[in-house]
């Protein structure tokens, strides 16, 4: 049984305080407790009450227990709204070495501060509600290395899905991963984030980066961060959270980073993910259920096999979401865009409230804009489409989120994950696009 | 919740990889209250054709698999999202086992939770069950054993020790947990006397 020091809880948390009402429990520590407005969230026209009312009941669902439980509560008209995964770590509420749970799989974010934090279902949320603790199996611990550096055009997004590719979409099932070597010490925080985001889509519940100097500077400061003699103290135990050198793993996996090209998925999985200069697989050259199974995927996202993956033509972009909605993650995307037009129509969510803010002050909605893009508010917004945000049977979308999977982004949507700045590439050629000539003189 | 130790019922195979939390239940199902009966949206896309009717070849959908309560399914099953719905889904469509090769480890927890038996089984006995189900066979799960039989096949699963008593004895962890409500005070204050950062500035 374990101590939970943070509870973040948002809409999708309607079951869970159900469950505590029926059995009349109140929250147990409702300071170590934020409600997050984010999967539900409008992205146009909020203030005006731009949703429909199943959305607007949702929203409101969560807002009322929260204040019923004396619960602070991002919401819609709050500065501190955002996706929770942005939110909590940007409002000093993630910190190094804490536990920190959420009902959501995308909580592994918070790893990349040092944080011990995974996802939980509906009766976990339940259970933490109403004693602050979660009970656990310890899980193996796995070490992915990334020796080297990464070369220009390429990032965070691409280590994650290069080895999901490498290593299955349950290739770290049962593991906490530990992301270590110099290409990870060479990433941002928001970097970081990314990284450890996508832990669950390669199978791991758990995904962390042990806090440096990065980190700190990083954290200071923050509205819900320590400061002063507390910040030095909690300082002295945050530089004891490191792996020893000769600590063992159940498994260690080194991946050489200067060899990670800009990478794609091109299936209904982020294991089915390539590098943009590589062709769509052939089911003919497969055998067994894994030929069937390329063979459905190709068929649901209408590709044809063997064909370059580079050109092929897509409706739509996205840039947003947990994984790649940070202030980092925007510059990105608007270093490409910058004195370029789209040619196909996009939408950019950013992270968060304070991260449109931000985004705002350097300009960078102008670029958006002036490419053709919306530039929208925050929210989970187009990754799931809760809000209303979808994309349009049997179109292409190249997006900076998750989940590839079939329906993801709506019913019959054809999704390719990728990074920011190639999701960019794809709006200014209208097509999958190797980012990195069009960055030349650029980064 | 009730615990059980064996089940008895129709079992159904669905032979496909990595049916993930998205294909359980379709997240703008998910604002539905759970009084609703969450089995109507279980696989809701997946087993409709383009126009919306029931794909008659998918087989959840076949005369002889209403009413199943046993699915064996591929590798990777429950991947991707933590929501509970999609077990709700699944327990509230009748399903008491899934067995296949590998399992989402939140689903697998959430599962538990609900009294769904999550059974790890090798991918050479899943593809042998997943055969002999190209129709609906009657099937028996033996938690105590930690045996699957199908038809005429038997094979032993792998079920988490702690997983294998909670289904059992149908526990309530809240109920387990408050019994410790001292000791949970007393780490709680000696975790904010070592470390004061944990309750956050406000």
């Amino acid at each position: 049984m374990l101590w939970v020091d943070r509870h973040l809880v948002h809409e999708g948390s309607h079951h869970a305080f159900r469950k505590i009402a029926e059995r009349e429990l109140a929250v147990a520590e409702p300071a170590l407790t934020t409600a997050v407005v984010d999967h539900y969230a409008p992205t146009r026209a909020r203030m005006e009450g731009g949703a429909t009312d199943d959305i607007r009941r949702m929203i409101a669902t969560l807002e009322e227990n929260a204040a019923h439980h004396g619960i602070r509560c991002f919401g819609l008209r709050d500065l501190r709204q955002g996706i929770v995964h942005v939110t909590g770590p940007e409002q000093g509420l993630t910190l190094p070495g804490l536990l920190l749970v959420c009902g959501d799989s995308h909580t592994s974010t918070h790893g990349a501060l040092g944080a011990l934090a995974f996802g939980i279902g509906a009766t976990e949320v339940a259970h933490v509600l109403a004693t602050q603790t979660v009970w656990q199996t310890k899980p193996k611990a796995m070490r992915l290395n990334f020796e080297g550096r990464l070369g220009p055009g390429v990032g965070a997004k691409d280590m994650a899905l290069g080895w999901i590719a490498m290593l299955g979409a349950d290739g770290a099932r049962g593991h906490a991963v530990e992301y270590t070597g110099e290409a990870v010490r060479g990433l941002s925080v928001e970097g970081r984030m990314t990284l450890c985001n996508l832990s669950i889509e390669g199978g791991a519940r758990f995904g962390m980066v042990a806090p440096d100097e990065t980190t700190i500077s990083w954290i200071s400061g923050r509205p819900f961060a320590p400061e002063g003699e507390s910040l030095d103290r909690a300082r002295e135990t945050w530089a004891t959270l490191r792996s020893d050198d000769d600590a063992p793993f159940d498994r260690t996996q080194t991946i050489d980073a200067a060899a990670i090209a800009p990478i794609v998925t091109w299936g209904t999985s982020p294991e089915d993910a390539l590098p943009i200069t590589a062709t769509i697989p052939d089911p003919a050259d497969l055998t067994g259920s894994r030929a069937r199974k390329v063979s459905e995927a190709l068929d649901y996202m209408g590709l044809s096999p063997g064909r370059p993956l580079e050109g092929t033509s897509v409706d739509q972009v996205f840039i947003g979401s947990c994984t790649n909605a940070r202030l980092e993650d925007l510059r990105a995307a608007a270093a490409v865009l910058s004195g370029r037009h789209a040619r196909v129509p996009g939408l950019v969510s950013p992270g968060s409230a304070l991260v449109k803010q931000a985004a705002e002050q350097e300009g960078l909605h102008h670029i958006f804009t002036d490419a053709g893009l919306e530039w929208v508010d925050a929210g989970c917004s187009m990754c799931v489409g809760m809000n209303g945000d979808l994309v349009e049977p049997g179109k292409r979308c190249a997006s900076t989120t998750n989940r590839n999977f079939r329906g993801r982004q709506g019913p019959g949507a054809r999704t390719h994950l990728m990074s920011p700045a190639m999701a960019a590439a794809a709006a200014v050629t209208g097509t999958l696009t190797d980012v990195r000539p069009l960055l030349e003189g650029r980064l | 919740m009730s615990g059980w130790a064996t089940h008895e019922g129709i079992a159904i195979g669905l032979p496909r990889e990595g049916i993930d939390t998205d294909q359980l239940i379709p997240a703008r199902f998910m604002s539905t209250p759970r009084s609703e009966g969450y089995g109507q949206f279980l696989l809701h896309d997946l087993r409709r054709n383009e126009d919306g009717t029931l794909d008659p070849d998918f087989p959840l959908n076949s005369a002889a698999a209403q009413g199943a309560s046993i699915l064996i399914a591929a590798r990777n099953f429950g991947g991707g999202s933590s929501r509970e719905a999609a077990v709700y889904a699944l327990a509230d469509a009748g399903f008491r086992v899934v067995a296949a090769p590998s399992f989402g480890d939140i689903f697998t927890g959430n599962a538990v939770n609900n009294g769904l038996l999550p059974a790890r089984i090798s991918e050479d006995d899943a593809q042998a069950l997943l055969d002999t189900l190209a129709i609906a066979q009657q099937g028996h799960a033996d938690l105590d054993a930690a045996n699957l039989s199908v038809g005429g096949l038997s094979v032993p699963f792998e079920i988490d020790a702690v997983a294998r008593q909670k289904l059992m004895n149908g526990w309530d962890d809240i109920d387990l947990t408050r019994v410790h409500g001292e000791d949970i005070a007393a780490y709680r204050e000696a975790r904010v006397a070592a470390c004061p950062w944990i309750i956050p500035r406000d």
